[in-house]
């Protein structure tokens, strides 16, 4: 009895007192916030810099004089560059550019409609082999054959060369714990660094043209193609790697023939995300003069066209959709097959002279679409020059104009009241108190709230991140960027339980919100960009719509999928026990889905620091504001460099808070 | 990570798809659907290089992000290729990064520049990769301007001595219980800051932090007969749509903005040059003599940029149209010979 006592105060003391410390600590904030109001803030003017953002700039300058000098330039980043140029100057031969002395490329459109069909259906099956035909035929008819081949074959390259270096790290750093260690903070360091920040060095390092714009879209893809893999190694069950070992199996054979086939899932999931990522950069890289459905997009927001640059958008949704759902049914196909399960006989018997007459058909439509004008550039009428117009860009431009114009007009007044109020009574408050208050209180807090729920290197990780945030000289741009965080993760942190959980519930609302989400994860925010401002005015409230907007589809997805993945017999057996609808989601769903609320808390942080770059586009200012200066004007570089190392700081340090305090969640 | 591993397990529970062995009909259809007509060689255009082209060669014109300048690189493109053969090359990026190919040969020529001191010094002055190849034409204004609806109303608000009269009129969420001065393209240089300091002003500065963001403020505050007070600048298409009005600042003298943190004055006038790439300018090429006679004026510039912006012509089309009732202009730009 006495030893059951003191064990259940030991367990329930520290819990009662961390409430009471966390009211405690918020006490403390507010009050001496309010008696140290705009004390210490270290307020930072725009025009104004630091030692280090002149250093940085001094760095810039030395690389840039050193540049044709340097043999580290001359054998090094040239060989890079002439390497990676044949490689995006080849594919784009093949399917976007006139190539070899012909006036088109080496593949017209019907042969690639007819070869991406005949991959999806094989990879996959039939049905996203249908998509594939429909989607790729839609990119034509949208009037950007042409642009979307470009960008393909820009993803295309930076997936390739990001295989070719992620899978081999992967493979490393699955089979390394130390390895593993070091490679991963890098990997979150690449992508949660803005691209803004490195595009122009890019630029100097590899020069202008697709061997820069290829590599910033690697920087950012090859994050997932090392995780994934290493995740799929790691995720082997040890028992076969033993009965390998165990049989003689060399360090080789185990990896080629237990470790590859038994990720192999894993690996293609991970190719999935790593195009998905490459997709993402398509508008980012148009900056440096990458070719593309980006520069569509660019091009008309510099007339406020707001149609074509949708159309554009749409065009990079649907590629994404498209090759989103091939590496998703190829993955299942290869975890099929991995498990030895075997489908139903007339399905395999079918399956091969099917494939056979597939090749065929695509081989015939490629050697007409090497032949014949109209099989090689998508025509923009049916049956000669003055037949029926099937061009439909210009159609979806012109009506999407109309209604942005309306909605711009005639909704502005009720979004802008709805502004004014969020901004003060939620946004105003709360960035007061991050940005009135001195920079030791809040640093005092946030190390508190990591050793209150977090663990100790949680602790060590927050103030070294502190240390670099006042390094950067922009403490103050950063706490105003992160009161916009904490709003935009709560809201989308919100909506993904709101949504998750129908989803979750109810299959028919799943598969018709899905494809919503997917467009507005893939959707370029340079697209709404326009309308927002227009609705919201340049302003906090606007970034922090973009953020949500961005963010929300992978929370929703992540608590939509954990939800559905608690088994139906504890379900059920809630259900017989008399709970009502309520109890169920709040007693049963959720905290069985508790992994994955957690890492949907996770993601919605990730991916809303990833639009801090778009809200300085659209009147958020602070850290977005500095980088995207800092890549316009050059005196303004090491500023934004500096704000870029300080959005990184940020994302570790709220990262390292909420992953640790879900561990000691499910730990406790 | 993302959210696959739980979409995956949500997927796998929907069943495997069936193959149906008539894989590929729809492609049949289309590939069988219009065999005959032109075949690539037959449409082949003969390879008529005329006879400037060899003279000419590669011409690399960065196109830096704002239409006036597209409308720039547009008509010199056009000559270049019509009237000297040259293979145009255009190459869309910003200022510094077009300013970086100079030195590598990615770029020859940036025809509108807006007054970069750091630029200048780095590249012409320092390693020495650019040249100033003479003005545009054009002038640059930069300043303060309000929708053209508010200056008919109140027509002392173009005084900047007025402005704190007016200052409750521009209080947005985003200012801070002051006026709101809408900055906005991170491209240019603004001391609007000092400006507002040392004017003491009752005004907070508000980034809206693009070009994009700017115009739509400006489109709306008109159209919705809204306050806006905003930095912005002409030569620019969207003062033909809306005629935006200058707000006056204390009049610019030589050496007022010398020092950024007391400056209060306005901006200069902006002459806009053009910057070359030093070997190109010494290849002797027909398009370097091109680039050094090309000079036009705001209206002219202001008329391409329109047929872009507004009518939605191809730059080649607008070119066109612009060229062909330009004759003696353009007969002016080209190398005598």
């Amino acid at each position: 009895m006495a030893t059951l006592a003191t064990s259940t105060s030991r367990l329930s003391l520290p819990r009662l007192s961390r409430g009471k410390l966390l009211v405690g600590l918020l006490v403390i904030w507010l009050v001496l916030g309010v008696a140290l109001r705009g004390k210490w803030t270290l307020s930072l003017a725009a025009a104004d810099l630091t030692g280090l953002h002149r250093w940085f700039n001094d760095a810039n300058g030395s690389i840039s004089a050193n540049r044709n000098s340097s043999p580290f330039f001359l054998y090094f980043f040239n060989e890079i560059r002439l390497v990676i140029d044949h490689l995006v100057v080849f594919i784009q031969g093949l399917i976007a550019q006139p190539a070899y002395n012909r006036p088109v490329p080496v593949i017209g459109w019907l042969g690639v409609v007819a070869l991406v069909t005949f991959i999806a259906s094989a990879l996959g099956n039939l049905r996203v082999g249908a998509l594939a035909l429909i989607g790729f035929t839609f990119l034509g008819l949208q009037g950007l054959w042409q642009e979307s081949m470009d960008t393909l074959a820009l993803t295309l390259s930076a997936v390739l060369l990001a295989l070719a270096i992620g899978i081999p790290l992967g493979i490393w750093a699955g089979v390394n714990d130390r390895f593993n260690g070091i490679v991963s903070p890098v990997l979150d360091f690449m992508q949660t660094m803005p691209t803004f920040v490195y595009l122009a060095p890019l630029a100097l390092f590899f020069l202008i043209g697709p061997a820069s714009a290829t590599i910033a879209t690697l920087i950012y893809a090859l994050p997932p193609a090392v995780r994934y893999t290493a995740h799929g190694i790691r995720e082997v069950p040890a028992t076969s790697v033993e009965a390998a070992i165990s049989l003689g199996a060399t360090g080789r054979q185990r990896l080629t023939g237990v470790l590859l086939p038994m990720a192999k899932r894993t690996i293609v999931l991970g190719l999935n995300q790593t195009i998905m990522a490459a997709l993402a950069m398509a508008t980012i890289a148009a900056l440096i003069d990458a070719p593309g459905l980006g520069k569509t997009v660019l091009k008309a927001l510099e007339t406020l066209d707001v149609g074509n640059s949708f159309n554009a958008g749409l065009a990079i949704v649907v590629m994404a959709i498209c090759l989103d759902r091939i590496t998703t049914a190829a993955s299942r196909r290869a975890e099929v097959a991995g498990r030895g399960r075997a489908p139903k006989a007339w399905t395999v018997k079918a399956r091969r002279p099917a494939l056979v007459i597939g090749g065929i058909v695509t081989l015939v439509a490629i050697y007409l679409s090497r032949t014949y004008l109209w099989a090689a550039d998508f025509p923009t009428t049916l049956g000669g020059a003055n037949g029926t117009d099937i061009n439909i860009g210009n159609d979806i431009a012109k009506r999407t104009s109309i209604i942005s114009d309306w909605v711009q007009l005639n909704a502005s007044d009720l979004t802008n009241g709805f502004k004014d109020v969020i901004t003060s009574v939620l946004i105003d408050p709360l960035q007061t108190l991050f940005v009135e208050s001195p920079w030791w209180l809040i640093a005092f807090v946030l190390i508190s709230l990591a050793a209150l729920f977090g663990d100790r290197r949680a602790v060590i990780t927050t103030v070294i991140c502190l240390a670099v945030l006042l390094g950067t000289g922009l403490w103050q741009d950063t706490m105003t960027t992160l009161a916009m965080t904490l709003v935009a993760t709560a809201v989308t942190i919100l909506l993904g339980l709101l949504i998750g959980v129908s989803m979750a519930r109810n299959r028919r609302v799943d598969s018709v919100v899905r494809p919503i989400l997917d467009a507005f994860q893939t959707m370029p925010a340079f697209v709404y960009l326009v309308p927002f401002v227009a609705l919201f005015a340049a302003s906090r409230f606007t970034a922090i719509v973009a953020a949500v907007l961005y963010a929300a589809p992978v929370s929703i997805k992540i608590v939509a999928d954990g939800v559905a993945a608690v088994s139906p017999t504890t379900v059920e057996a809630a259900i017989a026990s008399g709970s009502n609808t309520w109890q169920i989601i709040t007693k049963v769903q959720l905290p069985m889905a508790r992994e994955a609320l957690t890492l949907a808390v996770n993601q919605g942080l990730i991916y809303v620091l990833a639009m801090v770059v778009v809200g300085g586009l659209v009147g958020a200012g602070a850290l977005g504001y500095d980088v995207v200066s800092g890549f316009s004007r050059g005196e303004l570089f090491g500023k934004g460099l500096a704000a870029g190392i300080a959005i990184v700081a940020l994302g570790i340090m709220l990262n390292r808070i909420t992953v640790a305090a879900a561990e000691r969640q499910r730990t406790a | 990570m993302r959210d696959t591993k739980f979409a995956e397990r949500t997927r796998a529970a929907l069943g495997p798809h069936r193959r149906h062995a008539v894989a590929f009909s729809a492609v049949i259809a289309l590939a069988l659907a219009g065999c005959g007509g032109a075949t690539i060689e037959s449409d082949t255009p003969a390879a008529s290089a005329s006879g400037g082209a060899a003279a000419c060669g590669a011409f690399n014109i960065a196109v830096n992000p704002w239409v006036g300048y597209e409308a720039d690189a547009a008509v010199v493109g056009y000559v270049a290729e019509k009237n000297l053969g040259c293979k145009v090359t255009k190459k869309d990026l910003k200022e510094e990064v077009s300013w970086q190919g100079f030195g590598t040969g990615e770029v020859d020529v940036v025809l509108e520049n807006w007054g970069h001191p750091d630029l200048e010094k780095k590249y012409i002055t320092g390693d020495k990769s650019a040249v100033d190849v003479g003005q545009t034409g054009n002038e640059g204004v930069i300043g303060w301007f309000v929708p053209p609806w508010m200056a008919a109303k109140y027509p002392d608000i173009l005084d900047w001595k007025n402005l704190n009269k007016y200052a409750d009129q521009f209080k947005t969420s985003e200012s801070g219980g002051k006026g709101q001065l809408l900055d906005g393209d991170p491209s240019f240089v603004t001391n609007d800051e000092a400006l507002v300091k040392n004017l003491k002003l009752n005004y907070k500065v508000v980034f809206a932090g693009s070009e994009a963001a700017l115009i739509t403020a400006f489109k709306q505050a008109e159209a919705k007969k809204t306050p806006l007070l905003g930095y912005f600048y002409a030569p620019q298409w969207f003062l033909s749509e809306v005629p935006l009005k200058k707000v006056a600042l204390p009049e610019y003298k030589e050496g007022c903005d010398a020092d950024l943190a007391k400056v209060a004055c306005d901006y200069p006038i902006y002459k806009l040059n053009k910057v070359a790439s030093t070997k190109f300018m010494a290849s002797g090429s027909p398009a370097a003599e091109l680039v050094k006679n090309f000079n036009w004026t705001n209206d002219d510039q202001n008329l391409v940029a329109k047929y872009i912006a507004e009518d939605k012509m191809t730059p080649e089309d607008a070119a066109k149209k612009w060229v062909d009732a330009n004759p003696d202009k353009v007969k002016a730009w080209l190398p005598a010979s």
